[in-house]
């Protein structure tokens, strides 16, 4: 199966491992993967803040970039949402590139939703290097995908060494929200303080998340409050566990 | 030669619902560091969240009647006129008198008139959310007549002179403890936290009273136009004493509250308890229609309604026609993060929370209230909770839009916007916007990895957390390494 990874701007700065860790397992899971290096961004930023002039130029080029590929894949929920909810109606008065739209929107896929509808992967039989105690943050924008957080706790409890405790409000925004995190700080600063106390009471040692923005502002506020836990997109569990057991069958 | 066009000085429009407070930063800031009001906002609305979860997915299929739920709104809000004139007819029909209000000052014109008509001196008011709307109590009182709130909630609120900070449960910011001191004062007798023995005082007083009004004021859950009823959803009774005890009669409604039928209800009445605190019903479900008839022995000898648009009718003929789909369940307040973390007040006006941010610029104005539609981080969960399927953060979206439109936008922002996105459509100044990002962040950070202080505009985000500085290489640098490791190795 080819897929083409959307990276997403905030992953390709600031978190290259998780992107890696996308490409590993995808491959491992017998995909074979490329990366159109001329994407940029989804334009979500844009959009969700009154600009949809400049979104849809995203959206152009995020179509034309992506125009061949089979299956266009990315770590970020958000994002994945964005294009989903949103690129067809951006192109309402214009057809022909509504078309495209659809065409391409159809094919996006955010990871987690892509391992188990498509690929249908069934992760027993991997085994983390050593055991280790999960809880599950519900990315908000998910819901835009009309997802839950079920398929990812079932893809984490398949995993050998992986022990899942609960996390309490869950599904509670962490608070980024993207430029609200700087705009309304304050309010922002709450909410995930609150979040990294849930985090705290599981006793979890890692907390996933499936989108870069959680990830960076979850993980912030835990180094700020030196919290005993740390933030993995699911990839890189998943990418460690694939190593692992791969590096076991050789030896 | 003069000139028709208003000048950019003219006096602001009139406002359509009460402005408690003009700063929502000021509030934001107070309340996003108040420990004890989110304990307070987790015990009541987190709570309140989850039971709507439990008890919605007792139904066979909640989400199909939800969308039927919408549609039913939908269909109602497309035909308005056709069904606000069938309720009238019907309601005159069953001995009622209708009213048409444009303005929340005519409304309370109207009830001040009946109330001086009728020589009503007490009037007893069940929670009604629009009558908060139209400040009514303070038009009541002067005119002489004395309102008594008798929600056990507004009541508190009333003798307090407070606001409510929910729709569905207004004295949500106060504890058994802050209650009783406003009981202590107010009845001046001996402080007491005990919830029961502070009911038990609220309801004996209320009881006397009851017997002393001359008029009842209630709100409308529903009205039903097929046959010319209200619907009354009360917790404590009384709203039926406020509608069958008093001689007068006089309910107050947002014209957006009709539905067609009778065969609608049910399917209202199993989403709005649920979706408002996980109840399967609400204590009492009351069908009103009309008043006494002869030869009946009790009742109110004159029932009115009073039908309020008051800007309903502006956003129904635009793009937010949806909004008014709300039933005011008080849903989306208990789903979203941000009114758990600020509370009903930091909102500013009588419509807290997600509704309360869409309904309450599209009222008074966007420049009236510009932070309330970017005060949100878009999450959803709002949607996800609302009966009728109102698309909050859609709308919110809508709104930005509008004020970028309307020159509302700063200037800067508009800018770093266009800047940004042009940056981001070609590949090379991309790429030297991510290496610039880099090279600044990476100056900045600690040996550790993070950046304790970003420059402004980002000084927020480190208020609050460290940012993770990013690492040498990108994700392009490491992929292609990645790659041509691969390509040696073949
Ligand atoms: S918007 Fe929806 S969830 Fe919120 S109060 Fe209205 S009906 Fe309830």
């Amino acid at each position: 199966m080819k897929v083409s990874l959307f990276v997403t701007c905030l992953t390709d700065l600031f978190a290259p491992d998780v992107g890696m860790a996308v490409v590993k397992t995808l491959e491992h899971f017998g995909c074979s993967v490329d990366f159109p290096t001329a994407q940029t961004c989804c334009g979500q930023p844009a959009f969700n803040n009154g600009f949809p002039a400049e979104a849809r130029a995203l959206a152009v080029k995020m179509i034309d970039v992506f125009h061949d590929a089979d299956y266009i894949v990315t770590p970020s929920g958000s994002c994945c949402a964005m294009i989903r909810d949103h690129y067809i109606e951006l192109f309402h008065d214009d057809p022909d590139q509504r078309k495209l739209a659809e065409d391409f929107v159809a094919r996006c896929y955010e990871y987690v939703e892509f391992l188990t509808k498509i690929l249908k992967v069934d992760m027993t039989g991997l085994t983390l290097p050593k055991d280790e105690k999960f809880t599950y943050h519900f990315t908000c924008h998910l819901r835009g995908l009309g997802a839950t957080g079920e398929p990812a706790i079932r893809l984490l409890k398949q995993l050998g060494g992986a022990q899942f405790t609960e996390l309490e409000k869950s599904e509670q925004c962490c608070g980024f929200g993207g430029t609200f995190a700087i705009k309304y700080s304050d309010i922002s600063g709450a909410m995930v303080r609150d979040k990294v106390e849930c985090g705290v009471k599981t006793g979890a040692q890692t907390m996933i998340v499936n989108d870069g923005g959680c990830a960076m502002n979850i993980g912030g506020a835990c180094h700020r409050m030196e919290a005993p836990f740390r933030v993995r997109h699911i990839a890189q569990v998943i990418a460690a566990a694939v190593e692992h057991t791969a590096g076991a069958n050789v030896s | 030669m003069t000139s028709t066009l208003e000048s950019p000085s003219s006096p602001k429009r009139r406002m359509s619902l009460p402005v408690f407070h003009p700063d929502f930063m000021t509030e934001a800031h107070t309340a996003s560091a108040d420990a004890g009001l989110h304990a307070a906002l987790d015990n009541s609305v987190t709570k309140k969240d989850y039971g709507r979860r439990s008890s919605l997915a007792e139904l066979p299929d909640a989400d199909g009647l939800r969308q039927l739920a919408g549609d039913i709104k939908r269909h109602t809000l497309d035909h308005l006129d056709y069904y606000l004139e069938l309720l009238e007819r019907n309601i005159i029909k069953h001995g009622g008198k209708v009213y048409f209000a444009a303005t929340r000052e005519q409304a309370n014109d109207l009830i001040v008139n009946i109330a001086q008509r009728t020589g009503s001196k007490l009037v007893v008011k069940s929670k009604s959310m629009v009558s908060e709307e139209t400040e009514l109590n303070d038009a009541l009182i002067a005119a002489g007549i004395e309102p008594l709130e008798t929600d056990l909630g507004e009541f508190i609120l009333q003798v307090d002179h407070d606001h409510p900070t929910h729709i569905v449960m207004p004295v949500i910011h106060k504890n058994a403890a802050e209650i009783g001191r406003v009981f202590e004062r107010y009845f001046k007798t001996p402080f007491t936290d005990n919830p029961q023995e502070l009911a038990e005082m609220a309801r004996v007083y209320l009881r006397n009273r009851f017997n002393q009004a001359d008029m009842g004021i209630s709100g409308v859950n529903f009205a039903i136009a097929e046959t010319g009823s209200i619907v009354l959803c009360t917790n404590e009774g009384n709203g039926r004493m406020c509608t069958t005890r008093p001689r007068i009669h006089v309910a107050l409604m947002g014209m957006e509250k009709v539905i067609p039928s009778l065969d609608d209800l049910p399917v209202f009445l199993k989403l709005l308890a649920r979706s408002a605190s996980g109840q399967a019903l609400t204590q009492y479900t009351n069908i009103i229609t009309g008043c006494r008839r002869p030869g009946e022995h009790d009742g109110p000898e004159e029932f009115h309604l009073i039908i309020m648009d008051n800007g309903r009718a502006k956003i129904l003929a635009g793009e937010y026609r949806d909004t008014l789909r709300c039933i005011r369940c008080g849903a989306c307040l208990n789903a979203c993060p941000i009114y758990r973390k600020v509370g009903g007040r930091t909102y500013g006006s009588v419509y807290p929370g997600p509704i309360g941010a869409l309904l309450t610029p599209l009222f008074n104005g966007l420049e009236n209230h510009k932070h309330l539609p970017h005060a949100s981080s878009l999450c959803g969960a709002c949607f996800e909770a609302c009966p009728v399927k109102i698309n909050i953060p859609e709308f919110l979206i809508k709104l930005r839009k509008d004020q970028v439109e309307q020159g509302i936008t700063t200037a800067p922002e508009r800018i770093i916007f266009k800047l940004w996105s042009w940056g981001l459509r070609h590949g090379w100044s991309y790429r030297l916007g991510q290496i610039a990002q880099r090279v600044m962040m990476r100056s900045i950070g600690n040996k550790d990895g993070w950046i304790k202080k970003l420059p402004p505009p980002a000084q927020g985000w480190t208020a609050h957390r460290d940012f993770p500085m990013p690492p040498k290489h990108d994700f392009r640098y490491v992929y292609k390494q990645y790659r041509a490791i691969q390509q040696r190795g073949k």
